[in-house]
């Protein structure tokens, strides 16, 4: 169970003199269950653009099953496999959940093109989103717009929108961001729940989350890799305490 | 409400298409007129297939439009009078035009596509000036001489069979415009002009689908401009004028944006404005038209066309 899914290979971004991305090299197993963590400005939502392809490394590549998918544009890495969340809710907010997942569903289906038969014709495409809606309790709202919807509400169609694309990679960015503390257990629990052989890549700042959940760390300092390791020796590392955790993050080690 | 209900068949559309229908037999005197708003209202749901679908704001859709309607009269002219053909013709010319532009919009902001829509229509329209020789330049195209529709039905001098030609075309048109709004497709064109980030990150080649809309709403908008030179037998610079695009917008703007019947109900009212304010005061019809578009911008679409609404608060 030590295959590599997810590959990076000195991966290098500059924005002009600003190295964002700094000769990153970086596995992902499959089923890895990997935190990125560092401190703000550390590149780690540059490192997932990368990923996803919404930007263009300036040098390294990057490896899908030992595919090259450097130069791969965005929209095919999510065929092959690779689907992120986003720190800031991304959605169709003139559409509502139902069309939402009822696309994406599609998409994934490969049958997203289709311009003579209506949405929703393919029975697998209703019951599959019949059972995202009810596994997100999104089913009371599916036909609200979903600029009307609770904050939580949308965070909850994020997340979903991401699982329907079925991934293999899943990279959350800060999922819980903004979630109210009693709405966070919803999510937790969603992604407790992920099949073993999705591999997460997860983006955090709660140090709760990433302890709690992930196997393995990787820590980002100044785009590069400071420090990468399982748990227990991240949380117990003294550079990363130094750097990342500071003071208040001693509570945990 | 489940997926499949959403692109059923409402009683207001069946009623609507009725009317149009039953509006062949009675407007009378009027099938110029009718002709006119069948044209525009072709016209503009081609307008909104982009910018009320797709989110692209464009300010030279007459290029196609003229487009389409040089391409009608020249084929007329020169090779074949058979009005359906001809039709055929300049809905494949719109088309191609569509998609060798379609990659100017793709790149840069709004204010950027306006600018480039708007330059696609300046150079066709400074290219039929210059090309006299093809065009008829400032005079326009003469001499075009339409045959019987189906081979049968000569167009008449009261525009009987040019409107009910026009108005074929509209019904068609809108049928398939339909089909194509409720599919996948015309879904993620909504989706894509909500929030172009999300629809590449659940997979959809946002690029493809822009190409595909905007050469679509060319075809449409060829379709419109060949019915206007082949109905009215000429094909001069006003085509392509700047004011068919404004105008178009504005047609919207009336009409609305998005459901598809925006561009047919903006050109009814559009239309009769202009007929009804310019036979009472023929110089200062804009001056109304714009104080109709001012009040209705600032009460809403949505409230004017509900008048027992206008005393309830809130």
């Amino acid at each position: 169970m030590s295959d590599v899914v997810l590959e990076t290979r000195s991966l290098v971004k500059r924005f002009g003199g600003l190295v964002a991305t700094n000769d990153v090299s970086l596995k992902v197993m499959k089923g890895a269950r990997h935190a990125l963590i560092g401190p703000n400005g550390a590149g780690k939502t540059t490192l997932i653009n990368l990923l996803t392809g919404v930007l263009e490394p300036t040098g390294g590549s990057i490896a899908l099953d030992g595919q090259d998918i450097t130069r791969l544009a965005p929209h095919r890495r999510v065929r092959r496999g690779i689907v992120r969340t986003f720190q800031i809710n991304q959605l169709f907010n003139e559409l509502t959940p139902l069309t939402s997942l009822a696309l994406t569903v599609s998409a994934q289906a490969g049958i997203s093109a289709k311009w003579w038969q209506p949405l929703g014709r393919d029975a697998r495409v209703a019951a599959e989103c019949e059972t995202l809606l009810r596994q997100f309790r999104l089913d009371d709202v599916m036909d609200q717009k979903v600029s009307q919807l609770a904050y939580g509400k949308r965070r909850l169609l994020e997340i979903a929108t991401a699982i329907a694309c079925k991934p293999r990679v899943l990279l959350l960015d800060e999922p819980v961001a903004g979630v109210p503390e009693g709405e966070r257990q919803e999510i937790f629990d969603t992604i407790g729940a992920l099949p073993d052989d999705v591999s997460v890549l997860l983006i955090e700042h709660d140090m709760d989350l990433v302890f709690n959940y992930a196997r393995s760390v990787s820590v980002l300092v100044n785009g590069a890799v400071f420090a990468e390791g399982d748990v227990q020796t991240i949380s117990r590392d003294p550079r990363v305490k130094a750097v990342y955790l500071g003071e208040s993050g001693g509570a945990h080690g | 409400m489940s997926l499949a209900a959403q692109s059923r068949w409402r009683w207001w559309e069946v009623a609507l298409g009725v009317a149009a229908l039953a509006s062949w037999w009675l407007v009378g005197e009027h099938a110029l007129l009718a002709n006119e708003i069948a044209i525009l209202a072709l016209f503009a749901v081609s307008l909104d297939l982009i910018l009320g679908y797709a989110g692209i704001v464009s300010l030279g859709h007459a290029a196609f439009f003229g487009f389409g309607a040089y391409t009608a009269a020249l084929f007329a002219k020169h090779v074949m009078p058979d009005p359906l053909v001809g039709l055929a013709v300049a809905v494949a010319a719109a088309t191609l035009l569509g998609l060798v532009t379609s990659v100017l919009i793709l790149r840069g902001s709004d204010l950027t596509r306006l600018m480039v829509t708007l330059g696609v229509a300046l150079v066709l329209f400074e290219l039929a000036n210059k090309l006299d020789w093809l065009t008829g330049g400032i005079d326009g195209l003469q001499g075009v001489v339409m045959g019987p529709l189906i081979g049968k039905f000569e167009f008449d001098l009261y525009g009987r069979v040019a409107y009910g030609y026009s108005l074929v075309v509209l019904v068609v048109a809108l049928l398939i415009a339909r089909r194509v709004v409720h599919s996948p497709f015309g879904v993620s064109l909504k989706a894509l002009r909500d929030n172009r980030l999300r629809a590449m990150s659940i997979g959809l080649n946002v690029q493809l689908r822009l190409v595909a809309v905007y050469a679509f709403a060319a075809a449409l908008a060829g379709a419109a401009g060949a019915l206007l030179a082949q109905t009215t037998g000429f094909a001069s610079l006003d085509v392509l004028d700047f004011h068919r695009s404004a105008d178009v917008l504005l047609v919207l703007v009336i009409g609305g944006t998005g459901y598809l019947y925006g561009g047919l109900f903006g050109a009814i009212a559009f239309k009769l404005l202009h007929d009804l304010i310019s036979a009472w005061t023929p110089q200062y019809w804009t001056f109304w038209l714009g104080l109709f578009l001012v009040a209705l911008v600032l009460v809403g679409r949505e409230r004017l066309v509900r008048p027992w609404t206008w005393w309830r608060r809130g």
